[in-house]
């Protein structure tokens, strides 16, 4: 943890106190630019090394024109971590859930983590909000999504990663999984025309109709948009916290502020771990109660 | 004035944006400790069922905090307007 601390320090050491008006046109950046850019998606990755020397990858440009338009698949620095913490998630799946030779059940430390997590979802979250059945059926979505979350975070906060989480376009595509999922549940159990139109309440007098659709409809877009904001603005929020506090003794210039900041820094981190675990939560339970109400015929 | 307005404009962002992120804040704590009010009066007179409230707590808290993000992300826009 230490090390994560030392390592943003590392970064915000090539921003000494400079008033943050100054532009970008000099040779060092203001704290705020430094910020962002530890924050921001780009093509290159940085390993700055404590002893000196300062590593750099950057991926190739891929576009692809597509009649006047460009498609950018072109890798960058979330989509790299977000495939690490994706083949971690795997490698420790795997070894969590195989079972060694002559024994009938998997066993081990890996194996009882993972299992508690499992279990914890299926029972806390998916059971408990959606039903016996319906939270059966869709555990293996919610824990799919769980672990991603909670793995993206974990290795954001490692040093010289960045979080996947903390890109909008990945949360904003999570959330649309959930949003596509909440309106399959929905109509297979109440059938395509039943769920749109049990989508405004019955009983409501029909003058009430203008009102009721839009806003209906309105509800139906915003519990997304709510999900991939909300993850979002976990992940950066922590991530700047923790960068502007320890930039604190670079913009006033003086290390007597040192203390104060990596304590306070040191704090935030830890807030920050437990952060990943309820938003990790969150999300999973806010998919499980949608999906859920989606699919009740009880409105 | 005239040569002073985008700059009285840039300053009126960054005001908006300030006051407005104050306001979301206010908002949203005051929402979130009621919350927890209620909930620790729940949890003290029925023990029982405390799992139950922490979880409907949390998922309220989160909906209470998705409302605040959005007005924040509004105030960032605000923010880094140029």
């Amino acid at each position: 943890m230490s090390a994560a601390l030392i390592a943003l320090a590392l970064q915000l050491a090539a921003a000494p106190g400079s008033p943050p008006a100054e532009s970008s046109s000099g040779e060092h950046k203001s704290l705020v630019e430094v910020v962002m850019d530890h924050i921001a998606d780009s093509r290159t990755i940085e390993l700055q090394t404590p002893w000196g020397p300062k590593y750099e990858l950057t991926f190739p440009e891929w576009k692809i024109p597509i009649g006047a338009r460009v498609l950018d698949i072109s890798i960058t620095k979330h989509v790299f971590w977000m495939w690490v913490s994706s083949l971690l998630l795997l490698a420790v799946v795997l070894v969590g859930t195989s079972r060694r030779k002559g024994e009938s059940v998997p066993a081990g430390p890996t194996n009882n983590i993972i299992e508690t997590f499992v279990l914890f979802v299926r029972d806390d979250i998916a059971v408990r909000n959606m039903g016996e059945h319906l939270g059966q059926e869709f555990t293996p979505y919610l824990c799919t999504i769980f672990f991603f979350i909670l793995f993206c975070g974990l290795v954001g906060v490692l040093p010289f990663t960045a979080t996947a989480t903390g890109n909008i376009a990945v949360t904003a595509s999570l959330a649309l999984c959930t949003f596509v999922l909440t309106q399959f549940a929905g109509m297979r159990s109440q059938g395509v025309v039943g769920y749109w139109a049990h989508l405004v309440p019955p009983g409501i007098p029909w003058w009430l109709y203008p009102l009721m659709i839009p806003a209906e409809l309105l509800g139906l877009v915003t519990k997304p948009f709510a999900l991939t904001i909300r993850l979002f603005a976990n992940m950066v929020a922590g991530h700047v916290v923790i960068l502007f506090l320890l930039g604190m003794v670079f913009v006033l210039g003086t290390t007597l502020v040192a203390p104060v900041g990596v304590l306070f820094a040191l704090g935030i981190y830890l807030l920050e771990l437990l952060v990943i675990f309820i938003q990790a939560y969150i999300f999973t339970i806010l998919s499980a109660v949608f999906i859920g109400m989606a699919a009740s015929h009880a409105h | 004035m005239h040569e002073s307005q985008p700059l009285w404009n840039l300053a009126m962002a960054y005001f908006g944006a300030g006051v407005g992120a104050g306001l979301a804040i206010i908002g949203a704590g005051i929402g979130i400790g009621l919350l927890a009010n209620g909930a620790m009066q729940g949890i003290g007179r029925q023990p029982a069922a405390a799992g139950n409230i922490q979880t409907l707590t949390l998922i309220t808290a989160a909906l209470v905090e998705g409302v605040c993000f959005f007005a924040l992300i509004v105030c960032i826009i605000l923010a880094t307007k140029t």
